[in-house]
């Protein structure tokens, strides 16, 4: 007989945390931890901070050293991809070949960033979601006064938009919306952060992006501009794709018993088939208290997402293993499937200003801010949906005391009760 | 149990406050890690796992 084996597929934030989480709960069987990067598990918020601002090199990123890795006993295949899985026999295929029959199987394979079909081929035009991206585009900001357009004002593109200026090149950041972050943070905080970014020098321009202009033939082809729709041109020597993500969800498209779209669905219990789970970026679980499924890119919930869906995937296979799997499952008391009911955190840091966002903005059909110094860019927004206050963020505010603001919105509250709250905590 | 800080990577989460509350706590000004009991009663090991396990800057380090 074949031995007990989970296998978690994504080696990073929240397939680490899945994997460490089994062994903490009680998993002896063989573990396989497969991450197609060939490096051990990274953080990836610095990259767009500390990393690309030249003050961490990459070693720091390491989510755990060496001998911590060591005592979790993994079977660990870095630089390998998973290319299916097989729901009803829990079979999980890699790309050398190899199938690997599991007893339970932890999703964790993130999201890829998104870019323009334009930009296929291009040198000088770069997107940042992992380490040699990082890397790629700090080398291309190592010389002096470069003019760096940033395609796509969300976070990511806010962030190294603010390095960008640290470093002293000219930056242009352009996107769809008015106001920076504004799909996010609204309309309010959106006007704060433009008003920070153009007084650190960053050029703000709203239009979608037209195509670029390139020099050169074959692999020597390199961007000279980026062209806006209604005409403009924005002479560049290097470009930044940040206009999102795509679930990283190709591998799993070959089973039925799967729902793909926007990432992997998930019932509340963070379960997408028997045996089967998900956490962090590529899963779209149903939150039981918000009462819709949610798919959350914070590095929060990948830690906390992990370790959820490894405490729901023993509990299942308490019950559905003969004999605790052969030894696989050492005994654990209150061993129970609990649904995942997190308050997303995330955090943002641009120039000297911290953002930390609570509960749920996305979907907000309301928000309301209130600027405590327009000039420090300091403020306290409130989010909501379907008269309920869902989430709250703080700008500016020191961070000990935007954890006390947590409780306003920890379980959505009736709208007007949350906004007295509000107004009473900061009284 | 004893535990150690790389207080240079926090980046203001404040979880492990939420969590163990006695071990943990956080500067007034920029929200730092602040570590109030380094070797803390058996009572609190969980808790004190739990916010290393959950902490998203891998800051806090529990040697037992
Ligand atoms: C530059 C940057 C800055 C960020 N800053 C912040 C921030 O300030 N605050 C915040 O809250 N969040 C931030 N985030 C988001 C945060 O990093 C993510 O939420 C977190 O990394 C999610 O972890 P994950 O493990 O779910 O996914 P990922 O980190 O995407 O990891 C998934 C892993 O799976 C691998 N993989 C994919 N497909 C396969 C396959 N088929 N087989 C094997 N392996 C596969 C991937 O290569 C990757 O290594 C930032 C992200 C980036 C990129
Ligand atoms: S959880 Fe980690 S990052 Fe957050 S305050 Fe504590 S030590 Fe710092």
């Amino acid at each position: 007989m074949s031995p007990r084996r989970i296998a978690v597929v994504g080696a990073s934030a929240a397939g680490l945390a899945a994997a460490e989480a089994l062994r903490r709960f009680g998993w002896t069987g063989t573990l396989t931890l497969v991450g197609d990067e060939p490096h051990p598990p990274y953080d990836r918020p610095p990259l767009s901070k500390q990393l690309l601002q030249g003050a961490w090199q990459p070693d720091k990123l390491h989510l755990r050293a060496a001998d911590q890795l060591d005592t979790l006993a993994l079977d660990l295949r870095l630089g390998t991809r998973a290319t299916g899985l097989d729901t009803a026999t829990r079979t999980l295929t890699l790309d050398d070949g190899e199938q690997l029959a599991c007893d339970g199987v932890i999703v964790a394979t993130g999201v890829a960033a998104r870019t323009l079909p334009e930009a296929a081929g291009l040198g000088g035009v770069l997107t940042l979601r992992t380490l040699e991206d990082a890397l790629a585009l700090k080398e291309r900001l190592s010389g002096t006064d470069r003019r760096l357009v940033v395609v796509g004002n969300g976070v990511l593109g806010c962030e190294a938009a603010a390095v960008a200026r640290e470093l002293g090149h000219q930056v242009t950041l352009v996107g769809r919306e008015a106001l920076p972050m504004a799909r996010t943070v609204g309309p309010q905080i959106g006007e704060l952060l433009a008003a920070e970014h153009q007084e650190h020098g960053v050029q703000l321009r709203t239009a979608a992006v037209d195509g670029f202009e390139a020099d050169g033939d074959g692999p020597a082809r390199h961007v000279t501009a980026v062209r806006l729709a209604g005409g403009t041109r924005l002479p560049a020597d290097t470009v930044l794709v940040a206009i999102g993500s795509e679930p990283a969800v190709g591998w799993l498209r070959g089973d039925p018993g799967l729902d793909t779209t926007d990432g992997l669905r998930c019932d509340a219990y963070c379960a997408a088939a028997p045996g089967v789970y998900a956490a962090g970026d590529v899963a779209r679980w149903q939150h039981p208290v918000h009462g819709r499924h949610l798919r959350v890119e914070h590095r929060m919930n990948a830690t906390e997402q992990g370790m959820a869906a490894a405490r729901n995937l023993l509990a299942e296979l308490e019950e559905t293993l003969p004999d605790d799997g052969d030894g696989a499952l050492a005994p654990a008391a209150g061993r129970e499937r609990r649904p995942f009911t997190p308050v997303p955190y995330f955090w943002s840091d641009q120039y000297g200003l911290k953002i930390q966002a609570y509960g749920v903005l996305n979907g907000a059909d309301r928000s309301e801010a209130t600027v405590l110094d327009p000039d420090a860019r300091k403020a306290v927004a409130l989010y909501g949906r379907d008269g309920q206050a869902t989430g709250i963020l703080a700008i500016g505010v020191p961070p000990r005391r935007t954890r006390g603001l947590r409780a306003l919105i920890a379980t959505p509250a009736p709208w007007e009760e949350a906004r007295e709250g509000v107004r009473n905590a900061l009284a | 149990m004893n535990i150690t800080l790389d207080a240079d990577k926090c980046c203001a989460a404040g979880q492990c406050v939420l969590i163990a509350p006695d071990v943990f706590d956080q500067r007034d000004e920029d929200g730092v890690v602040v570590l109030l009991d380094a070797a803390p009663p058996a009572d609190q090991h969980d808790m004190v796992r739990e916010a290393a396990a959950i902490c998203p800057a891998a800051v806090i380090q529990v040697h037992e």
